[in-house]
């Protein structure tokens, strides 16, 4: 077959099942509207395997679509480039793709929107292949942008929440403001390469590593490493949609969309794309050290502090959030380290992991009609046992057990950063050994709390504390009652497991949670799988050749693990919890009132919500009405259109004294004038 | 095609048919009269077609030229042509004629020939405009078109219709009277009124710097530029909405057209003085407008107030000379036409219900209009610049042209990026999600066959144009290149 048409039929196949269930949601029934989204999916996903064939067997190609747009001497195309790191992109999205849309046939069943989610999330799969396969900076931010918007319609799927509604456009304008920074970046390629084409602006990156570009005239500061201007905007970018400190801010709040998009959107694909990015442009980023200490330095925050957040939160899938806010922080410390091949690595585990536990979540949200407080759950696992056992293989997956996929890719980034030479690097290393311990610890705080212990569910006095529980409370008459609303278990009734398009899905991402970094590590990391697509300046950033060095195979990594910190940090973050939460659960609440001011901040984010809300966005009002009323209606129409008018007004005003219509004024006006002009004569002669 | 003098059938026939549906006189033969204007301006449309069909992309010169002796005295002439850049006003403008007719359908319901008639003599008009290679030609369509819209909006426009005519019509004519003044020094100086003898005048800075703010005070007003904006949201909120859409399609346009055709060529030397002039209240219009569209609480100034921030791009476009600077604010004016004129419709389709402009009488609109929400929604997205509808292209192109102009400019210019979705989605928020707001909400009907209809045909212009920009661009090169190598020239003798 012509593989230009395979490569045309993945992004072409989801985006007709998205057309299709789309236009005619209201026409079609429900089953056409999901078997011909998930046919388009499952063909995308097929024809992503049988490409990954062809690249492995060592073909790539890079070529347009069609011209988009020509302008002067600058040419826009649609184009793809295929090659290992996009192959493994469209593995990656394809397949939990299609996994999320298996699941939603059961989570989304009782929705009125039923076709209306399947066409969405079939445009994100089209948006984000569009995104990974683009062979230009341009058509990357169209799918960058289209994926932003489907994420919006997502969030916000359930319109008649405010919290959602709230959140939905939150999340566009933060990362619309990563998206400023991304475009002044792909404006400053444009301007000093003379294209947007990945290829010819990677091989002239050396010509202008030393170019540089004068911000502000006249000062010696001002003049800075064209690179690193553009890096660093470029990077703006991925932090906006990787939901980097300090653009995180929407992640969290995005959680008010169905489970299925939290994992697929907000987990498994859309929000890893800065992290591809970053990683396909590697020949830009290798120039700049400063790029890359600026990206270390803010994947370190990330990773640290918003693992802290994770441990205090109560609702089951805010805490997974916080765990991929800091897992983001760990793949742009990779970035940052040059480790780009770990960074994609722990991408890929990460995208499987994280995407069962989100849907595992959602599972457990079923099992307990709409409650997502963890506070209300316990002993699930007798209930529930494969949700269960998925969600016991997804944590520790996710917490780095030995010879599990999450530890091969957590422990080479770990190891990577050690040995990173990059400023800010020393910190980073701090935080992501840190982070190991947190990670551990609010993982099986949560898998204690829901799966073990006292069952505390189908009580009288249950913690409701989510925000919007009582704002939806008005609209049941409405056709569009939400499936997540939080009615929890009334009491004596008992959780029960989901039913098995619930599940299939859960057992296929445990599948490659267990077995995909011992199977992957050593052509990925250490073979010539991205050889020519990620590129390393081995001279200046050392860390991953020394790394291969020290690699003697999957399974003897694996074993040398029990004797590293890495590893002890994890169960003692494991062994914590248990004894926090299992054995002495009045200790968590004792340490809460111990630490009241510490505790207060965590629980305002650090407060950047509170910052954004009062300051930005109040501020950007004021500004708004100060111009609005202050210069619009006061100085343009008060001063000067009302002044003009008013100056007119006066002089009729005193025009008219002189237009009075009677003839003895106009009389006694003329014979002055005679007796002045006469005079004036007579004076002068 | 090729015989027939399409551009004068461009802009008599939707005249004559204008003067027709008058005929029909009283609102008992308001359906005639309907049928009759739609039967016209789909007419108009037609004639319009074969101009880009028919148009050669390989040269800059006129074309469809007609040319006849009007005031032989004066050397005045009947003379019409487009080149790359007036052509697709005139098709645009066809377009939007066809669909203010559709518009009004229902909603008008007095003075109904009058209302057609008016819409149809100014889509004339407004062709008459873009196709006029004749200073005096131009100037008399020019000053001719603003008499239907002053009408539009004094007659069938809102509670302070008066108020907001008097507005637009004052602050127009003010820089139409230097704009005249400049037009008959020029005569004097060279003997023709033809616009392109102009383009090769030789004029010395000080009278190059004279006719350009001249021109300036006629532009600056159409576009409206910052200071001189403030008659347009007046106009808008009080305008019914055929008349906005009208307004803000094409005749917004004409300033930015006036630049590029009077402005650029003719005072190059100027031009190029002035710019940091012309790229300061360029981006005051997108970052200060920004801000102010951001508190309004009626749909129809935030829309207009959007406008100016729009068309802000366009005038930074046009002063940084470089083709695809131009190229892009050309686009854009295009596409604004499509998204402006859609997101005025809408608010028309909601007013139309609810009889309220006001965001605070809305909330959950999308519970009983999920059609109309659907549509709303592209709109909103396109205005707010989102790639893959035509909103994207030209502030994309714009952008990044003056990115390698000067940083900083590019960087106060993509603050829309951030502006433009803040204050679009904030409203739509505001008005079509959450649970249904209100009694007048909550008795709201979806939209009819005629209304999806119109904003089927303009989700199709706002699409298409996002997803394959390259038909409306490559009209544009040569034309494009060849105003920016006359504008290079030096006049100065």
């Amino acid at each position: 077959m012509d593989m230009q048409k395979v490569y045309l039929l993945v992004p072409l196949a989801p985006l007709l099942g998205a057309i299709v269930a789309g236009l005619f949601c209201r026409l079609i029934p429900r089953w056409l509207a999901h078997s011909v989204t998930i046919a388009g999916v499952a063909i995308s996903f097929l024809a992503s395997v049988y490409i990954f064939k062809d690249v492995a067997a060592g073909n790539m190609f890079n070529g347009p679509v069609y011209q988009w747009l020509s302008s002067g001497d600058y040419k826009f195309e649609v184009g793809f480039l295929i090659d290992s790191l996009t192959v493994t992109m469209m593995l990656v999205v394809t397949f939990v793709s299609l996994m999320v849309h298996i699941y939603t046939i059961g989570y989304m069943r009782d929705d009125p929107g039923y076709s209306r989610f399947f066409s969405y999330i079939s445009l994100f799969t089209f948006s984000m292949l569009m995104l990974v396969m683009s062979n230009n900076f341009m058509q990357l931010f169209f799918g960058w942008e289209a994926v932003g918007l489907v994420s919006y319609l997502l969030i916000g799927f359930w319109y008649t929440r405010p919290t959602a509604i709230f959140a939905n456009m939150k999340a566009f304008l933060v990362n619309r403001v990563g998206d400023f920074g991304f475009i002044l970046g792909i404006g400053l390629i444009l301007a000093h390469f003379g294209t947007l084409d990945y290829q010819a602006v990677f091989g002239e990156a050396k010509n202008l590593a030393d170019a540089s570009i004068t911000l502000i005239p006249g000062v010696g500061w001002g003049t800075v490493s064209l690179l690193s201007a553009t890096c660093i905007l470029l990077f703006i970018g991925a932090m906006g949609k990787s939901a980097q400190v300090p653009l995180h801010v929407w992640l969290p709040d995005s959680m008010e969309g169905p489970t299925p998009i939290s994992a697929l959107i907000h987990a498994a694909t859309m929000v890893t794309a800065g992290i591809f990015m970053v990683s396909r442009m590697s020949p830009l980023f290798e120039l700049s050290d400063t790029a890359l200490s600026f990206v270390i330095v803010i994947g370190s925050i990330t990773a640290l502090f918003m693992g802290f957040l994770g441990i205090i939160q109560n609702d089951i899938k805010r805490v997974v959030a916080y765990s991929t806010l800091s897992q983001l922080g760990y793949m742009t410390v990779a970035l940052g380290a040059s480790a780009y091949s770990a960074a994609i690595f722990h991408l890929m585990t990460h995208a499987f992991f994280k995407a069962l536990l989100f849907l595992a979540a959602g599972s457990v949200i079923i099992g307990m009609h709409h409650d997502q407080d963890i506070r209300n759950m316990g002993g699930l696992r007798k209930y529930m046992p494969v949700t269960w056992l998925t969600s016991l293989i997804g944590s520790l997956a996710l917490i780095g057990t030995p010879f599990f996929a999450g530890f091969y890719s957590k422990d080479s980034i770990i190891e990577a950063v050690k040995l990173s030479q990059i400023p800010g690097s020393g910190f980073a290393y701090f935080s992501v050994m840190a982070g190991v311990f947190i990670t551990a610890f609010y993982s099986f705080r949560m898998y204690f709390l829901v799966f073990h212990g006292k069952e505390r569910f189908g009580l009288e006095h249950a913690n409701h504390a989510d925000p919007g529980e009582d704002a939806h409370d008005g609209d049941h008459d409405d056709e569009e009652v939400a499936p997540d609303h939080h009615h929890g278990l009334a009491p004596g009734q008992k959780p029960h497991e989901t039913p098995w398009v619930v599940t299939l899905p859960l057992v296929l991402l445990a599948v490659p949670s267990i077995f995909l970094g011992y199977v992957a590590i050593e052509s990925m990391l250490f073979g010539d799988f991205f050889k020519g697509v990620i590129f390393v300046n081995t001279e200046a950033h050392p860390g991953m050749t020394e790394l291969s060095h020290h690699f003697h195979g999957a399974f003897a990594m694996a074993i040398h693990a029990f004797s590293t910190p890495v590893f002890w940090l994890a169960v003692a973050g494991v062994v914590l919890a248990w004894f926090l939460y299992l054995r002495q659960p009045q200790i968590p609440a004792a340490i809460k009132s111990a630490c009241g001011p510490l505790y207060t901040v965590m629980e305002n984010k650090y407060y950047f919500d509170k910052f954004n809300e009062a300051v930005l966005a109040k501020g950007a009002r004021l500004l708004g009405q100060g111009l609005w009323k202050g210069g619009d209606v006061g100085v343009i129409d008060g001063l000067i259109v009302g002044g003009a008018v008013r100056v007119v007004g006066w002089t009729a005003a005193l025009l008219r004294l002189f237009q009075t219509g009677h003839i003895y004024h106009y009389a006694f006006t003329m014979i002055f004038g005679v007796c002045a002009l006469l005079s004036f004569w007579l004076l002068r002669a | 095609m090729s015989g027939l003098p399409l551009l004068s059938l461009a802009i008599w026939v939707p005249i004559l048919s204008g003067l027709v549906v008058l005929l029909t006189g009283a609102d008992r033969n308001a359906p005639l009269a309907r049928m009759l204007a739609l039967i016209g301006a789909i007419a108009g449309l037609v004639v319009a077609l074969p101009l880009y069909s028919g148009f050669d992309t390989t040269t800059p010169a006129m074309q469809f030229v007609e040319l006849s002796p009007w005031i032989s005295r004066f050397n005045v002439n009947y003379h019409l042509g487009v080149d790359g850049i007036s052509m697709l006003f005139v098709i645009l403008n066809s377009f939007i004629t066809v669909i203010v007719i559709l518009a009004g359908w229902r909603v008008i319901g007095s003075q109904v020939a009058q209302y057609n008639a008016g819409f149809l003599i100014m889509s004339g008009l407004l062709n008459g405009i873009f196709s006029a290679l004749d200073a005096m030609l131009f100037y008399v369509f020019f000053e001719a078109s603003l008499i239907p819209l002053y009408i539009i909006i004094g007659v069938w426009g809102g509670p302070r219709r008066v108020y907001a005519a008097f507005k637009f019509f004052l602050f127009t004519l003010m820089g139409s009277l230097l704009f005249l003044i400049s037009l008959i020094y020029l005569f004097l100086n060279s003997g023709s009124f033809a616009i392109q003898d102009w383009h090769q005048l030789p004029l010395s800075l000080a009278a190059q710097k004279w006719i350009f703010l001249a021109f300036l005070a006629a532009f600056a007003v159409k576009v409206p530029m910052w200071p001189v904006h403030t008659w347009l949201p007046d106009a808008h909120v009080e305008a019914p909405t055929g008349g906005s859409i009208v307004l803000a399609a094409i005749a917004l346009k004409l300033g930015a057209y006036g630049f590029l055709r009077f402005s650029l060529p003719i005072a190059p030397d100027a031009s190029h003085e002035f710019s940091g002039l012309i790229l300061a209240l360029s981006l005051i219009a997108v970052v200060y407008i920004g801000f102010v569209a951001l508190v309004q609480v009626d749909m129809k100034k935030l829309v207009a107030y959007s406008s100016i921030a729009h068309m802000g791009f366009v005038t930074l476009g046009f002063f940084i000379f470089s083709p695809m600077g131009v190229e892009g604010a050309l686009v854009q004016m295009v596409s604004h036409g499509f998204v402006a004129g859609a997101m005025f419709f809408c608010i028309g389709v909601m007013y139309d219900r609810v009889h309220s402009r006001l965001i605070a009488d809305y909330g959950g609109v999308v519970n009983r209009m999920p059609k109309f929400a659907t549509f709303f929604m592209l709109f909103a997205m396109a205005n707010a610049g989102l790639p893959g509808t035509s909103g994207f292209v030209g502030e994309f192109m714009v952008i990044l042209a003056s990115v390698k102009f000067n940083f900083w400019v590019a960087f106060a210019a993509a603050s829309t990026m951030i502006l433009g979705a803040a204050y679009t989605l904030w409203m739509y928020k505001r008005v079509v999600f959450g649970a249904v707001g209100n009694r007048h909400v909550s008795e709201l009907t979806d939209i009819s066959a005629r209304e999806f209809l119109i904003l089927a045909l303009l989700a199709l212009g706002a699409l298409g144009m996002g997803l394959y920009p390259q038909p409306f661009t490559e009209v544009m090169h040569s034309s494009v290149d060849e105003l920016l190598r006359h504008v290079s020239i030096s006049k100065i003798q």
